[in-house]
């Protein structure tokens, strides 16, 4: 058996000086990142008032509650849930859909092989960007005030903020298209609406399709959020039968989430599957 | 120069034409009967939703002159005009942003390390068992499927009002969300050094610790990053249910009608959650820039 032969460090320092003195910038950088960020969690743990007296009372306070909650018992009012749930689906699926038809014309003005002057492209962004900054439960407050309390201002607000999200996601998809098949079609002697409904959504509508359902799955959730402004559905009930402490009939609210949240998974990656076939689901 | 097209005999044209025809129809006939139930569940959705055309149509007027409105001063002038004006509270609002900021980021550091602890449990190749692995498991879907403002909204009662609800809350939603994504950073590691280490004797502590953790931490440092804008934006509507921040005052000036304030709270948050984003894009790329391009 041969051995290996001994490395001379001497050598490999003078060769390598850079693995063997790393300068001191590159070797204090990340303890002085892990001080900086335990020095500002402290700070924030001092300005939000954390304290262990009321940490220790509010986790028995939980733990109580937590034991309230037990059995879950919607009591006389589970027709009244089901209906609430049945309303909070619908805003998801309206919703989604509204913004999908909305967010798709706007998409192509927004997508870099459609349009290739920056001055339409620019202000449709930073426009779509905007409205992604404000979240879904604050529009929903504008839209209380604009059409009044109920599931229709839910639907209003999920269609504008996903509005601002899809505007994005299909105009990525679009940029990410095959110029070949425009080309094609533009050989062949189409014209520019042509080349979009020959050429380019044929490839990207498989890929829409797959971030609608996924949008109709997530805004479940976010459905079940805006009832607590006041938007309709489940989130309604949820929020005031937290507020009059009714435990059991929140827990039994929210496994009824639960459940719908993961029905409605399943359904849609099963149907996503079906759309997309075996590539990769996005 | 003509190039003559040789066209196939009728009898063979007409045959393959059927076919063509046949698979066309069958294609159509699918996406007609998709098309028509997905009408279907739109129509029973518009109604459970009580979907009111009538409705939309005599206010959306409203909505085009809410924006007016919000961007009109009290004195009736544009809102851009007098600036001092219009953000008359920036110095409070500012101080609730800051509110703001500091509770997605204790939420999310808090979050982070309790996902960072139970990912491994959670992780298909580094689980100790199997019923660890199923419970942890749904531990983290509970956590990541009951929406961040219920938790708030729960914690409020038993904490009392205040930011100490809101960072709850976040942590206990960024833990579900981000011990999924670390444990499925984790199930893509490479299990060969875990193996080199276990083949020394040590224990399943050590193999995570020197075998796993080398290969991931960029990963989890990035995907935390991705959480804390996440969260940013969260934070700002933990006021609403008096869990902290700047949505405690944005909502009050949208229920009592301060158009002016809507417009400027809003401004201010968009503009925060812009600088975020950016500067947590610049840091992710400096940091992880080389490592992550694959």
């Amino acid at each position: 058996m041969s051995q290996m032969p001994r490395p001379d460090t001497a050598e490999l320092r003078a060769k390598y000086p850079g693995v063997f003195e790393r300068p001191a910038s590159a070797r204090l950088a990340m303890p002085a990142m892990i001080v900086g960020a335990l020095a500002i969690f402290v700070y924030g743990l001092v300005d939000l008032d954390f304290s262990p007296t009321k940490l220790i009372t509010g986790m028995s306070q939980l733990g109580w509650i937590t034991m309230m909650m037990i059995p879950p018992n919607p009591g006389s009012s589970f027709p009244l849930y089901m209906q609430a749930l049945g309303e909070t689906l619908s805003i998801a699926l309206l919703g989604t859909t509204l913004a999908a038809l909305l967010a798709l014309p706007v998409s192509l003005l927004a997508a870099r092989n459609v349009i290739p002057s920056n001055l339409i492209r620019f202000p449709v962004r930073r426009f779509l960007d905007s409205i992604r900054g404000v979240d879904t439960l604050i529009w929903a407050l504008v839209w209380i005030n604009v059409v009044g309390l109920g599931p229709f201002a839910g639907v209003l607000a999920i269609m504008v903020s996903d509005f601002g999200a899809f505007g994005k996601l299909f105009s990525e998809a679009i940029e990410a298209a095959d110029r070949k098949q425009v080309e094609g079609i533009r050989a062949s002697g189409g014209n520019a609406l042509h080349e979009i409904r020959f050429g380019l959504l044929p490839q990207v509508l498989p890929v829409i399709a797959g971030q609608v359902l996924y949008f109709i799955e997530s805004n479940t959730r976010s459905a079940t959020i805006i009832g607590i402004v006041g938007a309709g559905g489940i989130g309604l009930q949820l929020a005031e039968q937290i507020r009059v402490l009714e435990w059991q009939k929140v827990s039994f609210l929210i496994l009824m989430i639960l459940i719908a949240v993961a029905a409605i998974d399943f359904i849609s990656s099963k149907l996503r599957f079906a759309i997309i076939g075996q590539r990769a689901v996005v | 120069m003509a190039t003559a097209i040789s066209i196939l005999p009728a009898q063979q044209l007409a045959t393959l034409n059927d076919a063509y025809r046949k698979a066309v129809a069958r294609k159509r006939l699918k996406a007609t009967v998709a098309a028509a139930v997905f009408c279907a569940a739109l129509f029973v959705a518009a109604l459970g939703a009580d979907v009111n055309l009538h409705t939309f149509f005599t206010y959306f007027g409203n909505f085009l002159s809410y924006f007016d409105r919000i961007l009109t001063l009290d004195s009736g002038a544009r809102v851009w005009t007098d600036p001092l004006e219009w953000f008359w509270g920036l110095k409070k609002w500012l101080r609730l942003l800051g509110e703001t900021l500091l509770i997605s980021y204790v939420g999310t550091l808090t979050g982070a390390v309790f996902a960072f602890a139970l990912n491994f449990f959670a992780a298909q190749n580094t689980s100790p068992g199997p019923w660890v692995r199923f419970i942890v498991r749904r531990l983290l879907e509970f956590a990541r499927t009951v929406p961040g403002i219920v938790f708030a909204l729960i914690f409020v009662i038993a904490f009392g009002l205040g930011p100490m609800a809101g960072v709850l809350a976040i942590a206990i939603h960024t833990t579900g969300a981000l011990g999924k994504l670390f444990a499925e950073i984790v199930e893509n590691a490479d299990m060969k050094p875990v193996e080199g280490i276990r083949s020394t004797g040590a224990s399943w502590l050590s193999c995570m610790r020197f075998a796993i953790l080398p290969q991931v931490s960029a990963g989890y440092a990035s995907y935390a990053l991705l959480r804390f804008e996440i969260n940013v934006r969260e934070a700002s509507v933990m006021g609403f249910v008096g869990a902290g921040g700047i949505g405690q005052e944005l909502v009050v000036a949208i229920r009592k009608f301060y158009y002016s304030d809507v417009s400027a709270i809003l401004v201010t948050i968009i503009v925060t959650v812009f600088i975020i984003d950016i500067s947590t894009g610049w840091l992710r790329g400096r940091l992880f820039g080389k490592e992550t391009r694959r």
